[in-house]
């Protein structure tokens, strides 16, 4: 659609911008405030300078859970963007009560609290008294989330799939959905292959949602605290402290804002970078192709 | 509790404040140049084309990066990172 | 050709229900805690509960303080949600017919707000809410979830609004129209679907959350989630109550999706890419 050039519009951005700019940027800008600052109590407080950053940038503990932060990420995309498109795919496409009540079951994770996931999980990925640990276990293997770190790595990335593929999955249902029937009509005429209708057909035209669902796949995911809080606790050991675990230690168990405030903006570039070059890549890719 | 008046608890310094008046200062010049004399998009050594609020977006969050590489892996002045930073700015703004 | 298909939608049929099975059992888990006692969820496995109990569930119905925790709940996400909509549908009107100063930088900048890391922002948030005296209100959490929810709103709405013609728009211009009756009588109408779906984005998102939440209230707006917590006491977490407080949490969402089925299943391709 070609638009108009039209500098009025901003009337119209304009109350959606002052409510999200009130909650957004006063609290961006104290945090980058704490972050120079050695802060004892609301009225104690030494400027520092760089300090913090520097401390925090060669700190190799906060090295480890930035590299955990992105394998733990790029597995749930990895897993969960081609898991649910192949739900969307796999679902009925009439108009009926079967395919609403597809609909409800499939969107019934994405509505349960997120401390709620935690402690099903924690209960049912137990090997005494939850189905799924004691089907592990019973099928042979050594499993216990609570002492085994990779046990424990792979029950969080499972929560996590079980959790949010039903997003990416009803997102790309609905843009299947969008799809004009004529689509399916001529690659039948052409007698297209299975996988050339979705390769050249569907896909192209998920593009949208997909980009919708990555995007909002990474960025929670980098930010994940209150689901394997409630699991693992962070536990054993380290094997699932993710970012935002760090920081909360910090923050509120030590009470460091200053070197907690700096490592959140360093987070907060890098989740920023990642997005803007997926967004752009995305962006440019489009404009080539016409 | 005592009464805290609305901008103590944003816990100000003057680097900071300095920075963020920096900030919003080139995105009110970068406006006022847009609305004078609207810019159209091209190309110049950065891969893709690109807009000049484009180039200013690209310059920032570089010059960010350069800023946490000095600080973290040299010991260098900010200083440094700071004037590369605003090379960094003026070349893209001009040639990006 | 027929019986190729039939086999086709048959395991088609398998993969889904394989995947369905794997959604459920955990939810079908919780729901049978629920209706444990604590003695028989510690003790053994049962998948069936062996006393069938609703101790757990009478216990929440008859207390102010976790029924209220609903309530509260309700309340903020519907402000929220009611919020979004407002702001979002002309801000996304504006995205899909408009070029302005800044458009494409304001969009990003929307989407950023969400990749922030919440745990240190917590303490500007309390502070910034109770400096403005909104600290345990309803408000106060509406306004604060508006970070997530306005972004995605503004992004799924423009893209709805971008299927539908210029044409319409100038048509009931030239009709005499003024901007706001155009916008509330014809196109709000034509975009129902999109307003649906959006809905049912922000209820969730806001549903679920549970850090901000909590940070922002105390007594009299405190939501269910963080009500929950309470179930951890000196004697060990009380798991059939926290069950039965978590079934009771998937309902009002049962609700709304309920409502929007048919515009999610109706589809939508999202323009802004």
């Amino acid at each position: 659609m070609n638009k108009t050039h039209n500098n009025k519009a901003w009337w119209l951005v304009l109350p959606m911008f002052a409510l999200v700019a009130f909650s957004a940027i006063i609290p961006l800008m104290t945090v980058v405030n704490y972050s120079v600052q050695d802060i004892f109590d609301q009225n104690t407080a030494y400027f520092v300078g760089v300090e913090w950053y520097q401390e925090v940038l060669r700190n190799t503990r906060l090295h480890d859970s930035l590299l955990r932060q992105f394998i733990f990420s790029f597995s749930v995309l990895a897993i969960e963007i081609p898991l649910g498109i192949l739900v969307a795919l796999l679902m009925p496409k009439e108009a009926n009560w079967k395919t609403s009540l597809v609909l409800i079951l499939l969107a019934l994770p994405l509505l349960i609290p997120w401390n709620v996931v935690g402690t099903i999980w924690q209960v049912f990925a137990r090997g005494d008294i939850g189905l799924f640990g004691w089907a592990v276990n019973a099928m042979g293997f050594e499993y216990n989330y609570t002492a085994n770190a990779l046990d424990a790595w792979l029950t969080v990335l499972l929560m996590d799939v079980w959790h949010w593929t039903p997003l990416v999955a009803l997102l790309c249902y609905s843009g299947l959905r969008a799809i004009p029937e004529a689509y399916y009509q001529a690659a039948m005429i052409d007698r297209a292959s299975r996988w050339a209708i979705f390769r050249y057909i569907q896909l192209p035209r998920l593009k949208g949602v997909l980009v919708i669902a990555v995007l909002l796949r990474f960025m929670d995911s980098f930010m994940i605290y209150t689901e394997p809080f409630v699991l693992t606790g962070g536990g054993p050991g380290n094997a699932t402290t993710f970012l935002s675990q760090s920081l909360t230690q910090m923050a509120v168990g030590q009470f460091d804002l200053g070197p907690a405030a700096a490592f959140s903006l360093i987070y907060f570039m890098i989740v920023l970078l990642v997005c803007w070059l997926f967004f752009t890549t995305i962006t440019h890719m489009d404009k080539e192709r016409q | 509790m005592e009464t805290v008046s609305f901008f103590g608890w944003m816990a100000w310094t003057q680097p900071t404040a300095l920075f963020f008046i920096g900030i919003g200062s080139i995105l009110v010049c970068m406006t006022i140049w847009e609305i004078k004399r609207p810019c159209t998009e091209r190309k110049g050594f950065l891969p893709i084309a690109t807009t000049r609020g484009d180039r200013l977006f690209i310059s920032l969050i570089t010059s960010g990066f350069i800023h946490l590489s000095v600080v973290g892996a040299t010991e260098w002045s900010i200083w440094t990172a700071f004037g590369l930073s605003v090379t960094l700015l003026l070349v893209t703004l001009k040639w990006g | 050709m027929m019986i190729g298909a039939n086999a086709f939608s048959v395991r088609k049929l398998l993969g889904l229900l394989l995947y369905l099975l794997f959604v459920l059992l955990p939810i079908y888990w919780l729901v049978m805690m629920s209706f444990k006692t604590n003695e028989e969820i510690l003790g053994q496995l049962t998948l069936w509960p062996a006393q069938f109990t609703f101790d757990n569930y009478v216990t929440i119905f008859t207390d102010p303080s976790w029924y209220m925790g609903y309530v509260n709940s309700m309340i903020y996400v519907v402000m929220n949600t009611l919020i979004t909509l407002v702001v979002a549908l002309p801000a996304a009107y504006a995205f899909s017919r408009y070029k302005f100063v800044g458009d494409k930088h304001l969009f990003f900048w929307l989407l950023s707000n969400r990749m922030a890391p919440p745990a240190v922002f917590l303490l500007p948030f309390f502070q910034l809410y109770s400096s403005v005296g909104l600290f345990d209100t309803h408000l106060a959490v509406a306004l604060a979830h508006c970070l997530f929810s306005i972004p995605l709103a503004v992004w799924i709405l423009e893209g709805f609004m971008s299927g539908v013609p210029k044409e319409i728009d100038e048509t009931a211009y030239i009709d005499g129209y003024s901007f706001g009756h155009f916008f509330v009588k014809v196109f709000v109408p034509m975009i129902r679907s999109g307003i649906g779906v959006t809905a049912f984005f922000s209820f969730m998102f806001s549903w679920v959350e549970l850090l901000l939440a909590r940070t922002l209230t105390s007594v009299d707006a405190k939501p269910i989630s963080a009500i929950m917590t309470r179930t951890v006491g000196a004697a060990g977490i009380d798991w059939g109550l926290l069950a039965a407080a978590g079934v009771l949490t998937i309902i009002p969402g049962i609700l709304v999706i309920w409502f929007v089925r048919n515009h999610v299943a109706k589809g939508f391709a999202l323009g802004r890419v």
